[in-house]
C-alpha cells in the first residue's frame, strides 16, 4: 500500500517529464505559466536578462498584470509602471493586464489558471491559482528572471498535507474564516509542504471560496495550496471562456486513493465560528466573540483574498439597510474592474455606498502598504486581506485584526469588532 | 573569519525587512529600514560579515526578494534559523547570502561571535565554544553559490552553452 501519487505529485512528475516523483525529490520542472506583477515583474527582471543577453523564453507562456502601484500616485510609481507597458510591448508578452485587477484574479477570470498546470508566479499569494488543480508557487524576482529567461526551475518535490472538511457553514462563516482557523491549527511553519484541500465542504464551494483556501495557503508557510478539479471547475472556466477540453484527464490529476500524505487533517465546517486573527500574524486566531467590541478606526476590504464579488455580497448582506458607524471608516478596493462591473449591475455596489463605504481603485492597495488606506501610528484596522505583519498597512504602530468580509462589515456598523451573524439572522 | 550574532525570534517576516510603504526606495536606502520595527538600530549597527539568527519561518511573508537584498547589502554572512519560509529561503540563496537551518539556532545570543564552514556544514560559536552541524546544501546549489548567486550562475551557464 501506499504507492499511489498526489495531486501535487502528478503535476510536478508530468512537468519534470519522469513518470512519478517522492517527496525530497529534486527534479527540474518545465513551467507552464510564469507571471509576475508590476512590483516583482519586469522592473526587476529588466536589468536581469540585460545581464544575461537574453530574451523571454516563450512570451506565450508569460503574464504580466501592473496591480501593485496602481493608479500612480507620484512620479516613481508612474515610472514602475510605464517600465511595465514597455517591457510588455517590448518582449510581445502573451498576456499583459495593465491595471485591471489583482493578478490573482485577473488571471482566473481570463481562464489563464489550467488544471494540471505547473505555475510560477513573482508574488507569495501565487498559490491561489491552486484552487483550479494546478501546482502554484511564489518566486522572488531572480527566481521569476531565471525562470522566463530558461522556462524551467528546480524543486524539492513537496510533502503534501490533505486538510478535509465536512458540514455546511453557519451563517455568517466563509472560506476565509477556515483559513483562520487552520493558520492557527496548523501554524505558519510549514514551508517546502504542499497542502490539499477536500472533502464535502469544499467540493460545494465556489472557485472564489476555493481560490481563499489556496490563496492563504502562504499564510500557512505552504508552497502551494490545491484543490482538485472538478465540475465547479469546468464551469468556471467555461464561463471565463476557455473551457477544458479534456475532462477526464483533468479530473484525473485528483490524488490516487493510496496517496501518501505528511498529515491528514480532518474539521467539522458546521460548528466553525466566525474567527478573527489578532495583531501581527495570522495564527493569532480566536473565535470572533473573544475579540467583539475592540475599537476599530477602518475596516477594510480588499485584496486577492478578500474583495472578490462574492466577498462584495458578503459584506453586503451585513450592510443592507445599515450605515457605516460614524466612529469608523469602511475602505473597499474591489479585487478586480469586473468585479466592480459586476457589484454595478447585481445592486451590490449601491448597497455599499448606500451604507457609507468609501471606494478605492482595483489593486493591491493598502493590504500591502502599497496604495491608498494605509494607517497611522496608533490607528485599529480590521481587514479581510490575508496577513497583519507589523507595518505592513502603513505604519508599524497600527494594529491590524483579520477577518472575513462578514466580520468586516459588522465591525463597520457597530465601530468595534462585532459578531455578524447579529445582522444575519432572521431577525435583522 | 568570525562575525556577531544578531538575535531575532520567529515569524520574522519579509515586511519588517522590507516595508511595503518603502519599497519605492533604492535598494541601498531600502536596506537601512530593514529589521527597524524589532530593532531600531539594526541597520546602523550590523557589519560587513556579521550573522542574523531567527526561530521558526524566519522569512515568513511576501516574496520581496529586497528582504534578502537587503540583509546582502548590510553585508550580513549568513542567516542561521529554525526553519525557514521557503521564498526568503531561495530568495536569500540565489542572492548569495546562505540561509542555515539549525534547530538549535535558539542557544545562540546576541553578541556571540560565530564561524560557519558552508561546505562541511558546521558552525561554531566562538562565544560559548558550542559546534554544531548542519546539512550543506545540495551540490547545484553550493555550485550556485560557489558563482555568487544564480545570476552569476545562470550567465555561466548560458555562455556554456553557446
Amino acid at each position: 500500500m501506499g504507492r499511489g501519487s498526489t495531486l501535487v505529485e502528478k503535476i510536478i512528475a508530468r512537468a519534470a517529464g519522469v513518470d512519478r516523483v517522492a517527496p525530497g525529490q529534486l527534479v527540474t520542472a518545465q513551467v507552464d505559466l510564469a507571471f509576475a506583477h508590476d512590483s516583482s515583474g519586469p522592473r526587476r527582471w529588466a536589468p536581469m536578462l540585460r545581464e544575461l543577453g537574453v530574451g523571454l523564453w516563450d512570451p506565450q507562456k508569460v503574464a504580466i498584470v501592473s496591480d501593485h502601484y496602481v493608479p500612480a500616485v507620484d512620479a516613481e510609481s508612474a515610472r514602475i509602471l510605464k517600465l511595465a507597458r514597455e517591457f510588455a510591448a517590448e518582449h510581445q508578452v502573451g498576456a499583459f493586464f495593465d491595471m485591471v485587477g489583482i493578478c490573482h484574479l485577473v488571471l482566473p477570470e481570463h481562464g489563464l489558471i489550467r488544471p494540471g498546470a505547473f505555475v510560477a508566479g513573482g508574488d507569495s499569494h501565487s498559490p491561489t491559482a491552486g484552487a483550479f488543480g494546478a501546482y502554484a508557487a511564489g518566486y522572488g524576482a531572480t527566481d521569476m528572471a531565471a525562470i522566463v529567461a530558461t522556462g524551467e526551475t528546480w524543486l524539492a518535490v513537496p510533502e503534501t498535507i490533505r486538510v478535509e472538511w465536512s458540514g455546511r457553514f453557519g451563517a455568517g462563516v466563509a472560506a476565509k474564516d477556515i483559513m483562520l482557523f487552520l493558520c492557527r491549527e496548523l501554524g505558519m511553519d510549514n514551508a517546502f509542504k504542499a497542502i490539499e484541500y477536500g472533502g464535502d465542504t469544499v467540493e460545494g464551494l465556489s472557485m472564489a471560496e476555493r481560490m481563499v483556501l489556496c490563496n492563504m495557503a502562504a499564510e500557512l508557510g505552504c508552497e502551494a495550496g490545491v484543490v482538485a478539479p472538478d465540475r465547479t471547475t469546468f464551469e468556471y472556466l467555461r464561463a471565463a471562456g476557455r473551457p477544458v477540453d479534456d475532462e477526464a484527464a483533468a479530473l484525473a490529476l485528483a490524488s490516487d486513493r493510496d496517496a501518501v500524505y505528511a498529515a491528514v487533517h480532518r474539521f467539522n465546517a458546521a460548528t466553525l465560528q466566525p474567527q478573527i486573527a489578532a495583531p501581527h500574524d495570522p495564527s493569532r486566531t480566536q473565535d470572533v466573540t473573544e475579540h467583539a467590541g475592540i475599537k476599530v478606526d477602518q475596516c477594510y476590504i480588499g485584496a486577492c483574498v478578500g474583495a472578490k464579488i462574492e466577498d462584495l455580497r458578503m459584506a453586503a448582506a451585513v450592510l443592507k439597510g445599515r450605515k457605516v458607524s460614524p466612529d469608523t471608516r469602511l475602505l473597499i478596493a474591489p479585487a478586480s474592474q469586473k468585479t466592480t462591473t459586476i457589484a454595478t449591475q447585481d445592486g451590490t455596489l449601491q448597497t455599499l455606498m448606500e451604507a457609507g463605504a468609501v471606494l478605492l481603485p482595483s489593486g493591491c492597495g493598502a493590504c500591502a502598504g502599497y496604495g491608498a488606506g494605509v494607517l497611522a501610528d496608533g490607528e485599529v484596522c480590521i481587514s479581510s486581506t490575508n496577513r497583519n505583519f507589523k507595518g505592513r498597512m502603513g505604519s508599524k504602530e497600527a494594529q491590524v485584526y483579520l477577518g472575513s468580509p462578514y466580520s468586516v462589515a459588522a465591525a463597520a456598523v457597530k465601530g468595534r469588532i462585532a459578531d455578524p451573524r447579529q445582522f444575519l439572522g432572521e431577525a435583522a | 573569519m568570525s562575525g556577531r550574532a544578531f538575535v531575532f525570534g520567529d515569524n520574522i517576516d519579509t515586511d519588517v525587512m522590507a516595508p511595503g510603504t518603502l519599497m519605492k526606495l533604492p535598494p541601498e536606502e531600502l536596506a537601512q529600514h530593514c529589521l527597524a520595527a524589532v530593532d531600531p538600530d539594526f541597520a546602523r549597527t550590523v557589519a560587513k560579515g556579521d550573522f542574523v539568527v531567527g526561530g521558526r519561518s524566519f522569512g515568513i511573508g511576501s516574496s520581496r526578494e529586497q528582504a534578502a537584498v537587503s540583509l546582502s547589502l548590510l553585508g550580513v554572512r549568513a542567516v542561521i534559523a529554525r526553519s525557514f519560509a521557503r521564498i526568503f529561503w531561495r530568495n536569500a540563496i540565489n542572492l548569495g547570502v546562505p540561509c542555515i537551518t539549525l534547530e538549535q539556532a535558539g542557544e545562540i545570543s546576541a553578541g556571540d561571535r560565530l564561524e560557519v564552514d558552508l561546505a562541511a556544514g558546521r558552525l561554531t560559536n566562538l562565544t560559548t565554544g558550542r559546534g554544531y552541524d548542519f546539512t550543506p546544501l545540495p551540490p547545484h546549489l553550493m555550485a550556485m553559490m560557489d558563482d555568487g548567486g544564480l545570476m552569476p550562475h545562470l550567465k555561466k551557464k548560458l555562455a556554456g552553452a553557446a
